[in-house]
C-alpha cells in the first residue's frame, strides 16, 4: 500500500509535481518537502552519515535533520547539504544524494563502519604521523595519509560553475519581531498589532502556523489549523503587520539587529522577474518576541541510527501535514506522554500502530486512553535495546528496563516493526536568545536547557520557554505580544483549546545501557561509546568533549544531538548535567547560503570609481588600470606597441616635447576659516602661514608617531582658503585625520575641511612645450613667467569654462595642474588636447608617470609605506625648526634615528637589463642561497632620458654608498645583477628644466 | 603513559578503547612552584613543554580560569605561516616553521600540519611587486617564497574567479609552499600532554585572581584554587593581558583588545588543497580535512571583550569570498564564532622580562599567535629559564614602542585596528 | 551596533569609524616630555569594562563623537559630541538637517 494516505493539510493532491532524485522521475504533490515526496514514494534510504557511510533515514521533518542531506541542481549551480525535510519541491526540482559511492544504495566507504574501534573518536591525533627519519620523515608521511583522508572526507560536492543566481539585501524597522508562527507567535503578533504595533512575524516554514499545522487539537472551537489559518488571514489583511514565511531568522546581534534569511524562489522553477532567489534581512527591532518552539530528542540505544528509526513527532507531521504514513507496523519508544500524540496521528491518516515501547512504569491515563483506542501493544517499563533490517527496519527488540535505575532485565524480546517512532522529550529551541547573551538554565523536570535571563530586549513565549502545552503557548504570545509593544492595547482572552495534546515531562533517560554501536550525533558518528571514550581520555568539559569527538558540529549544530551528549558525559562523570557545563550557541542559528549574506555585492564587491576624463581614455586606446578603487590609464598604446614601447615613448615625449596626465585622482581638500593657516603649520612639517596667496607648496605630513603619512601640494587660494591636495590613495585616510584633530585636539580653530576629490578634475600637463599649449588654449589670464611663476596660481577659462592653473611639476618638466569643474574635465581635456596637437601634446598614462617621477626621484607610496622617516627619504630640509607640528616630538627616538635605517638611493643597472620593484640588494651576491639583504627597490624602469635601467630603493647606508656597487638580489625572478648606487635625483638635479 | 601509535590504536581497539588514559592529569594545585604560566592556551602549555623539555624545569604549573585551550588556540583559522616582510617577523616565525615541521613526532601527537601551502593573490603588477619583495625578503632569511603565474594559480585552486574581466582581476601570486595549516585543538592538547608528561602540573578552572608580591616582586598569585608560590611568573594570556596585569597594577600597556571573527562552512567534498588570500581586502580562506572551508576576514574594528561579533563584517567577508570563488555562492556558512586579539601597536607580539621583578610577559599576538604557538612558548621558556630573551625574541621588547624601535609589517603605525 | 548619533540618530555601527581611546591626553604640542608623548601615542588602559573612544560618524554628518561603551557587552551608556562647540549648536536645533 502506498504510504500516501489522507490528504495532509499542506498538499494539493489535485497538483502533481514532477521532480528528479538521483536520476530516477518522482512525482509528489503541491506543499509537499522533498522528504514527504520521497516518503510518499516509499523511499526510505536518504543519505550516508558522515564517517561511517552508514545508511540514513529521516530523523526529523524540519530544520534540525541530521541526515537527509541532499545536493539541489539548477544547472551547473550546485547546492549541496540541504535537509531533504526543509525543501519544497517545483516541477523541474533536481537534487541528488551525497557523501556515496557509486550509489546512495551501495556505497564502498561503508567498509569504514568495520573498523569503527580503530577510527573511534580522536583516533587521528595518535597516528600518521609516520617516522621520525628517513624520507617520509616531518610532515610528508601525513601528507600522504591526508591524501586518502580528503578523498574521503566531505559531505556534498560544491561546484565550480559560477552561480547565477541574484540576492539581495534588505532592511527593516519595527516595533516587535516576532520569531515563529505557532500558536505563541501568532498571538503575539496579532496582540502586539492590536496595540499599533508594526509587527514582523518570521516563520522558517513555508506556511505559518507551526505546531497548529500538524496537531489534533482545537483552538476557539475549530481545528487548529483552521484557526492559525484564520489568525493568519487575519495578520495578512493588516497595513502593520508584515509576514515573512520561509524567512529563518538566523543571528541576534548587538543592540537587538536581528539577521534572517528568506528564501524567496527556492520553491518555484524560476524566480520571478525582479525576485532574487534568497533576501538577507536585517531587522531593527524595539523588541523581540522568541517564539522559536523545541525540539523532540531522539534517544539513545543501539541500532538507533537504522532508516526507519524517526521522531515520534515527525511521524505525526508527515501523517498530518503531508498525508504520508511511515509504518503499518510502527513501533513508539518514548519516555513521555507528548509522543502518544505521535501515535494518534498516524492511526488518524490509516497507518497502525504495533506496540508503544515507554521506558517509564508509571504513565499517565490519558497516555494510556490512547494506546488503548490503538489497540495495539503496550509495554510499560521497558526500552528498545536493538533494531533489525538493512536498509530499512524490519524489527527491533525490547527488555524491560527500570528507568530509575537504569537496569535492563529479562530476556529480550522481537517486536516487527516498519518504522519506529521516538521521543526522549524535548529541548526547548533557545539559539537566539543564547546568540544574545549569557548561559542558559537546566530544568531538572522538563530535562532541558531553558532561554538565559534576557540582556536584550525580548521576551519569549510558549514552548521557547518551556511551557509546552497550546493553551499555555497562546496566553504566553498574549503576554508577550503585548508587554512588546509597550502595553498598548487590552489584554486579549486566550481562545480555549480543546482535545489538548497529552504532555508530561519526561522520563530522565537519555540513554538504554544495551550493548551495541548507539548513536549520538549522527551526521557526524559520534557514538555513546565516543563519549564516554572522551571522559577516560580526560576531555569532559563540553567543550572538549564537542572538540575531541566532533558531537553537534555537523550541519544540524547539535540540534537533537548537544543535550543527549552532554547527559551522557554527565552521568559518566556522576555530576549534575548543569556542571558539565552548556555551550554557546553562535550564529546562525541554521545554515545560511554564503551568496545572501554578500548580496548586492555578489558580483560586484567594490564599486569602481571613474575620472570626469574616463569615457575619453576608454575611446582613445587607454588601457585602464585599478588603482585602489579607481581605474586609470596605464598607457595610450599605440598599434603593435608593448606596455614598455608605450611608457618609454610617452615619457620621452613629455621630455621633448608635452604629456597630458589626468590627475583628477588625487585626494583633493578645501581648508578653509580663518585659522586654516595655523592649522596647516600644524598638520604639515614645514611652514603654510607664510605662504603668499595664489602660491603654492609642496608639504610633507607625518603621523603622530614621526613617521611619514602622506605628501602633497597645498594650494593658497585666499587668505583662509587652501586647497589641499593628497596621494590618490591616502585621500580618505588624510581627510580623516584632518577631522579628527579638528573635532577632538583643536576644537578651538575656526577651520573647516571640505573633501572636494570629486567636484574638480585635473590634468597636468608638463613638457616643454607646455607653457606654449597653455597660451594657446587658456583666456582671461596670462601664462607667461611674470604672472605664473614657478608655485603660482592663476585663475582663467579654457573653452569657455574656468579653470585654476598652478605651475607645479611631478615630472621635472615646467609643468601645470590645471583644475576646473568635474562637469566641465572633458571638455578642458579635450581643448588641451585639441591646443596641443600641433606641439606633438602626447596623454600619457600611469607607467610614464612612474618613470618620470623615478628619474627625478621623487617619492609616492611606494616610498611612503608608512615605515620610513622624512630623514629616510631626504626630506629633512621640510621639517621645520620654528614650530610643533603633528609628529616633530616623536622624530628624536632612537629608532627614528638609528643608522641601521633602509634610506632612499639611486640604483643603476650595470648590465642594462630590466629592474624590478621588490628586488632586493645585498653587497654578495648569491643565487643558490641569496642572504644579507641591504634592502630593496621599492620602482624601476627604463628612463629614456638617461637610457639606463634605474629604480629607487631604500637601503641601509643610504647617501653614504653613493658611487658604490652592490648586487640585485631577487630569487623569486631569477634577476641578478650588479648595480650601481647613485643618488635619487637622476635627472635634472638642479631642476633647470621645470624652471624653464 | 602510552606512547600513541598506529599499535597502541590497534592494542586499544581491541580491547574496546576502555584502557586509554586522560591525555593529562588533573592534579590539585601544590603550594609552590618554580614558574608558574598564567594562561592554558597554545602560548601557556608550549612555554610549559619547552621549559621542561629544553631547561629541565619540571617544577611548573600551567593555570587555565576555564578549560584548557579555551582562547584563541581553538578559536582561529589555523594557519601556519612565515610570510612576513620584517626581518624580525621572518626569522621568528621560519623558526617556528621549523618546529611546526616536527611538533607531531615531537609530540607524540598528530597535531596534523599539512604544508598544503598559502598563496597570497596578487591583483595589479604593482601589488605584485609588493609581494616580490616580501618574497625576496623570506627568501635572504631562508624561507621559502615563490611567485606564481595566473596560469599555475587557475591549475592549483580550482574555482577561482581568473578572468580578467573580474572587478580586481588575478596577475599573480605569492605562494609559500611550506606554509599550510594544522588542527588546532590538537597543539593545545598535544602540548598539554607532552608537559604533563615532564611533570607539569596543569590546573584548569583555576582563574588568577590577585598577584602576591614581596615589594616590587612577583612571588606567586592569588586563585580560584587558593595561593600558589612560584619563584616565577610567568603570562601568556593573549586577549585578556590588560585584564591580568591591571591586577599587578599595570594600567597601561601598549595593546587594545579587538574581536576578530572566523567561519566555517558547510562540509563539503574537499577541492581546496591551499590556503588563499586575497589582494584587495582582507580574506583568507583554506579547507579543514573535515570538508568545512575555514575562513576569516577584519578586525570588526573596536575594543571588545566579547567574542562576539557585528554583522558588518560578516557581510564583507562573504563578499570577498565571493569575489575569488563565485561558484560558492550556494554554500552555506555554518558556523561563527569570535576570538579576542591582543593588538599591539605595530602588529608584532611582545615576548619579555618582565615588566615587573620575578614577572614574565607574553602578548600582543595580533593575527599572528597561533602559527606561532611552537616558537612563542620557546623563546619565552628560555626567556624565562635564562631571565634574557634569545636572539629570536630579543627585539619583541615591551619598551620598543616608546624608543621608535617598532617592527611594523603593515606600515599602519600605532592605531591597532589597521593591523 | 547601534551608535545613537547625537546628530544623525541611532545608525548601524557599518557608518562609523573607530578613532580609538577616548582617555588619552595629549601633551601641550610644545611639550618636551617624551614619556607623556609615548605614553600618548603608545599607551592604551584597555578595560574589559566601559571604555570612552571616540567614534567618526564617517558615513554620515562626519562629526566625531566621544562615545562611552561597554567592552564586555557593548552596551552604549553615553554618546556626546566631541568638539563641545558643535554640541552647543545642535542642542538647539531639532531634527535632523533639512
Amino acid at each position: 500500500m502506498s504510504p500516501r494516505r489522507g490528504n495532509g493539510g499542506r498538499i494539493d493532491r489535485t497538483r502533481t509535481i514532477r521532480f528528479t532524485f538521483d536520476g530516477r522521475p518522482m512525482t509528489g504533490h503541491a506543499g509537499d518537502t522533498l522528504a514527504s515526496a520521497l516518503l510518499a514514494g516509499g523511499v526510505s534510504l536518504f543519505g550516508r552519515s558522515f564517517k561511517y557511510h552508514r545508511p540514513r533515514g529521516l530523523l526529523s521533518a524540519g530544520v534540525e535533520e541530521p541526515n537527509a542531506l541532499v545536493t539541489v541542481l539548477r544547472g551547473e549551480v550546485r547546492e549541496p547539504n540541504i535537509p531533504a525535510t526543509t525543501t519544497e519541491i517545483h516541477d523541474g526540482f533536481t537534487a541528488v544524494s551525497q557523501n556515496r559511492f557509486p550509489s546512495l544504495d551501495f556505497d564502498v566507504g561503508a567498509v569504514n563502519g568495520l573498523a569503527g574501534p580503530l577510527i573511534s573518536a580522536g583516533f587521528y591525533y595518535k597516528t600518521f604521523m609516520g617516522p621520525v627519519l628517513g624520507p617520509l620523515k616531518g610532515t610528508r608521511f601525513w601528507m600522504i595519509c591526508e591524501r586518502f583522508i580528503r578523498r574521503a572526507a566531505g559531505l556534498g560536492r560544491a561546484g565550480l560553475a559560477p552561480d547565477t543566481a541574484r540576492y539581495e539585501r534588505m532592511n527593516a524597522f519595527c516595533d516587535v519581531l516576532v520569531v515563529g508562527s505557532g500558536p505563541a507567535g501568532l498571538m503575539a503578533a496579532s496582540t502586539a498589532a492590536d496595540s499599533g504595533a508594526r509587527v514582523i512575524l518570521a516563520e522558517l516554514e513555508p506556511r505559518l502556523g507551526g505546531s497548529a499545522n500538524w496537531s489534533a487539537e482545537t483552538i476557539d472551537g475549530t481545528p487548529a489549523s483552521e484557526w492559525s489559518a484564520e489568525a493568519v488571514r487575519d495578520l495578512a489583511g493588516r497595513d502593520n503587520v508584515r509576514l515573512l514565511p520561509r524567512t529563518t531568522v538566523w543571528g541576534y546581534y548587538d543592540d537587538n539587529t536581528i539577521a534572517a534569511l528568506e528564501r524567496v524562489a527556492d520553491h518555484k522553477p524560476a524566480p520571478a522577474k525582479g525576485e532574487p532567489r534568497h533576501r538577507h534581512w536585517t531587522i531593527r527591532s524595539q523588541k523581540v518576541v522568541l517564539a522559536t518552539g523545541a525540539f523532540e530528542r531522539p534517544l539513545v540505544f543501539p541500532g538507533n541510527d537504522r532508516p526507519g528509526v524517526m521522531l515520534a513527532s515527525a511521524a505525526e507531521r508527515y501523517a498530518r501535514e503531508f498525508g504520508v504514513v511511515t509504518g503499518d507496523k510502527a513501533v513508539l519508544f518514548v519516555n513521555n506522554d507528548g509522543a502518544y500524540a505521535a501515535a494518534a496521528g498516524l492511526r488518524e491518516a490509516g497507518g497502525t500502530i504495533a506496540a508503544i515501547v515507554d521506558m517509564r512504569a508509571e504513565i499517565s491515563a490519558e497516555a494510556r486512553a490512547i494506546a488503548a483506542a490503538a489497540g495495539c501493544e503496550h509495554l510499560t517499563g521497558h526500552a528498545v535495546v536493538g533494531t533489525e533490517g538493512g536498509k530499512a527496519l524490519s524489527g527491533v527488540k525490547v527488555q524491560r528496563f527500570d528507568a530509575a535505575t537504569r537496569r535492563l532485565s529479562g530476556e529480550p524480546r522481537h517486536l516487527d516493526a516498519d518504522c519506529l517512532l521516538v521521543s526522549g522529550g524535548w529541548s526547548p529551541a533557545i539559539h537566539l536568545a543564547s546568540q544574545a547573551g549569557t548561559a542558559p538554565r537546566w530544568d531538572d523536570g522538563l530535562q532541558a536547557f531553558l532561554p538565559p535571563a534576557p540582556t536584550q530586549a525580548w521576551l519569549g513565549a510558549g514552548a521557547f520557554n518551556g511551557r509546552f502545552s497550546t493553551a499555555q503557548a497562546l496566553a504566553e504570545g498574549i503576554s508577550a505580544g503585548l508587554t512588546a509593544a509597550a502595553g498598548k492595547g487590552r489584554p486579549a482572552v486566550a481562545p480555549a483549546v480543546g482535545n489538548a495534546a497529552p504532555f508530561s515531562e519526561p522520563a530522565p533517560v537519555f540513554e538504554v545501557p544495551a550493548k551495541g554501536k548507539a548513536f549520538v550525533d549522527f551526521q557526524h558518528d559520534v557514538t555513546a561509546e565516543d563519549v564516554r571514550l572522551a571522559h577516560r581520555e580526560g576531555f569532559v568539559s563540553v567543550e572538549h568533549l564537542k572538540r575531541y569527538t566532533t558531537l553537534g558540529m555537523a550541519t544540524d549544530q547539535g540540534k537533537t544531538s548537544n543535550v543527549p551528549g552532554l547527559a551522557i558525559m554527565a552521568e559518566t562523570l556522576g555530576k549534575p548535567i548543569p556542571e558539565v557545563g552548556t555551550t554557546r550557541f553562535r550564529p546562525p542559528f541554521a545554515p545560511v547560503s554564503i551568496g545572501a549574506l554578500a548580496a548586492e555585492r555578489f558580483g560586484d564587491i567594490k564599486p569602481e570609481r571613474l575620472t570626469p576624463m574616463h569615457d575619453w581614455h576608454a575611446d582613445n586606446g587607454a588601457t585602464l588600470y585599478a588603482a585602489g578603487l579607481w581605474l586609470r590609464p596605464q598607457i595610450y598604446g599605440l598599434s603593435g606597441e608593448t606596455v614598455d614601447q608605450a611608457y618609454v615613448r610617452e615619457a620621452r615625449i613629455v621630455r621633448e616635447a608635452a604629456g597630458i596626465v589626468d590627475v583628477s585622482t588625487l585626494g583633493k581638500i578645501a581648508v578653509q576659516g580663518p585659522d586654516a593657516a595655523e592649522f596647516l603649520d600644524r598638520v604639515y612639517t614645514n611652514m603654510f602661514s607664510t605662504l603668499p596667496v595664489n602660491k603654492a607648496r609642496y608639504g610633507l605630513m607625518l603621523r603622530e608617531d614621526g613617521f611619514v603619512m602622506d605628501d602633497g601640494t597645498t594650494w593658497r587660494l585666499g587668505e583662509h582658503d587652501f586647497l589641499m591636495t593628497t596621494t590618490t590613495a591616502n585621500a580618505g585616510k588624510v581627510m580623516q585625520h584632518l577631522e579628527y584633530f579638528l573635532d577632538v585636539v583643536w576644537p578651538d580653530l575656526r577651520v573647516h575641511v571640505t573633501s572636494v576629490t570629486d567636484q574638480w578634475a585635473g590634468a597636468a600637463i608638463g613638457g616643454p612645450k607646455a607653457r606654449e599649449i597653455l597660451a594657446a588654449c587658456v583666456t582671461g589670464t596670462a601664462v607667461d613667467n611674470a604672472a605664473m611663476p614657478f608655485m603660482g596660481i592663476v585663475k582663467g577659462d579654457i573653452a569657455g569654462a574656468p579653470v585654476t592653473i598652478c605651475r607645479l611639476s611631478f615630472s621635472g618638466e615646467m609643468a601645470f595642474e590645471v583644475y576646473c569643474g568635474a562637469g566641465h574635465g572633458t571638455h578642458v581635456w579635450e581643448a588641451l588636447i585639441e591646443a596641443g596637437k600641433p606641439y606633438g601634446l602626447v596623454p600619457y598614462g600611469l607607467e610614464a608617470l612612474g618613470t618620470l617621477r623615478i628619474e627625478k626621484g621623487h617619492v609616492t607610496g611606494a616610498e611612503i609605506d608608512g615605515r620610513t622617516t622624512a630623514h629616510d627619504l631626504h626630506l629633512d630640509w621640510m621639517l621645520s625648526k620654528k614650530k610643533p607640528f603633528i609628529g616633530s616630538a616623536m622624530l628624536g627616538r632612537e629608532g627614528l634615528v638609528s643608522d641601521e635605517r633602509l634610506s632612499l638611493v639611486g640604483l643603476i643597472a650595470r648590465d642594462n637589463r630590466p629592474l624590478n620593484g621588490g628586488a632586493h640588494v645585498v653587497d654578495y651576491p648569491d643565487e643558490e642561497r641569496p642572504r644579507y639583504s641591504l634592502g630593496h627597490l621599492t620602482a624601476a624602469c627604463y628612463s629614456p632620458a638617461l637610457g639606463k635601467h634605474i629604480a629607487l630603493a631604500l637601503i641601509r647606508g643610504g647617501k653614504a654608498r653613493h658611487g658604490t656597487r652592490a648586487y640585485i638580489s631577487d630569487p623569486l625572478r631569477k634577476r641578478f645583477g650588479e648595480v650601481e648606487i647613485v643618488s635619487h635625483h637622476f635627472f635634472d638635479p638642479e631642476g633647470t628644466r621645470l624652471h624653464g | 603513559m602510552a606512547e600513541y601509535s598506529a599499535l597502541s590504536i590497534l592494542k586499544n581497539a581491541l580491547s574496546g578503547n576502555r584502557h586509554w588514559k586522560p591525555a593529562w592529569r588533573k592534579p590539585d594545585p601544590k603550594p609552590s612552584y618554580d614558574v608558574i604560566v598564567i594562561g592554558g592556551g597554545g602560548h601557556g602549555l608550549s612555554t610549559a613543554y619547552y621549559l621542561a623539555k629544553e631547561h629541565g624545569i619540571t617544577n611548573v604549573a600551567v593555570l587555565e580560569k576555564g578549560y584548557l585551550g579555551s582562547g584563541n588556540v581553538g578559536r582561529n583559522t589555523t594557519a601556519v605561516r612565515s610570510n612576513y616582510l620584517l626581518p624580525e617577523n621572518i626569522r621568528f616565525y621560519e623558526q617556528s616553521m621549523k618546529l611546526w615541521e616536527n611538533l607531531s613526532h615531537d609530540l607524540n601527537y598528530n597535531v596534523m600540519f599539512s604544508q598544503r601551502g598559502v598563496l597570497n593573490l596578487a591583483h595589479t603588477p604593482a601589488q605584485l611587486d609588493d609581494y616580490a619583495r616580501r618574497g625576496n625578503a623570506m627568501r635572504h632569511l631562508d624561507a621559502d617564497a615563490e611567485l606564481m603565474t595566473p596560469e599555475q594559480i587557475a591549475r592549483l585552486v580550482p574555482g577561482i574567479d581568473m578572468s580578467r574581466s573580474a572587478r580586481f582581476p588575478i596577475v599573480g601570486g605569492l605562494m609559500q609552499r611550506r606554509a599550510g595549516t594544522a588542527r588546532h585543538d590538537a597543539v593545545a592538547w598535544g602540548y598539554a600532554r607532552g608537559a604533563d608528561r615532564r611533570g607539569v602540573d596543569i590546573l584548569e578552572n583555576c582563574a588568577v585572581t590577585g598577584f602576591l608580591r614581596e615589594g616590587d616582586r612577583v612571588v606567586g598569585v592569588a586563585t580560584t584554587r587558593g595561593e600558589i608560590r612560584a619563584k616565577k611568573v610567568a603570562v601568556a594570556v593573549a586577549g585578556s593581558t590588560g585584564h591580568v596585569l591591571r591586577m599587578a597594577g599595570i594600567e597601561r600597556l601598549p595593546i587594545e583588545s579587538h574581536v576578530l571573527q572566523a567561519f566555517v562552512s558547510e562540509s563539503l567534498k574537499p577541492f581546496l588543497d591551499t590556503v588563499v588570500t586575497f589582494g584587495m581586502g582582507h580574506f583568507y580562506m583554506g579547507q579543514s580535512d573535515k570538508g568545512g572551508l575555514v575562513y576569516g576576514g577584519d578586525l570588526d574594528g573596536y575594543n571588545s571583550y566579547a567574542q562576539r561579533g557585528g554583522l558588518p563584517i560578516v557581510e564583507e567577508v562573504m563578499s570577498e569570498m565571493l569575489a575569488l570563488f563565485p561558484s560558492l555562492a550556494p554554500v552555506r556558512v555554518l558556523r561563527s564564532w569570535g576570538g579576542v586579539c591582543d593588538m599591539s601597536m605595530d602588529g608584532s607580539p611582545i615576548i619579555t622580562t618582565g615588566p615587573l621583578p620575578g614577572m614574565y610577559l607574553n602578548c600582543g599576538w595580533c593575527y599572528g599567535g597561533f602559527k606561532a604557538t611552537p616558537i612563542s612558548g620557546w623563546c619565552f621558556a628560555w626567556t624565562i629559564a635564562k631571565n634574557a630573551p634569545h636572539e629570536l625574541n630579543a627585539s619583541f621588547t615591551l619598551d620598543r614602542f616608546h624608543r621608535g624601535l617598532v617592527i611594523d609589517d603593515k606600515g599602519q603605525g600605532a592605531t591597532p585596528r589597521l593591523h | 551596533m547601534l551608535i545613537p548619533c547625537p546628530y544623525c540618530g541611532p545608525r548601524d555601527v557599518s557608518e562609523f569609524t573607530y578613532q580609538g581611546d577616548a582617555g588619552r591626553v595629549r601633551p601641550d604640542p610644545a611639550s618636551t616630555d617624551q614619556a607623556a608623548w609615548n605614553a600618548y601615542v603608545y599607551d592604551r588602559t584597555n578595560p574589559a569594562g566601559d571604555h570612552h573612544e571616540y567614534w567618526q560618524h564617517s558615513g554620515g554628518c562626519r562629526s566625531h563623537l566621544k562615545v562611552t561603551r561597554n567592552t564586555l557587552s557593548h552596551r552604549i551608556l553615553d554618546v556626546a559630541f566631541a568638539r563641545p562647540s558643535t554640541a552647543h549648536a545642535s542642542s538647539r536645533r531639532q531634527g535632523p538637517r533639512p
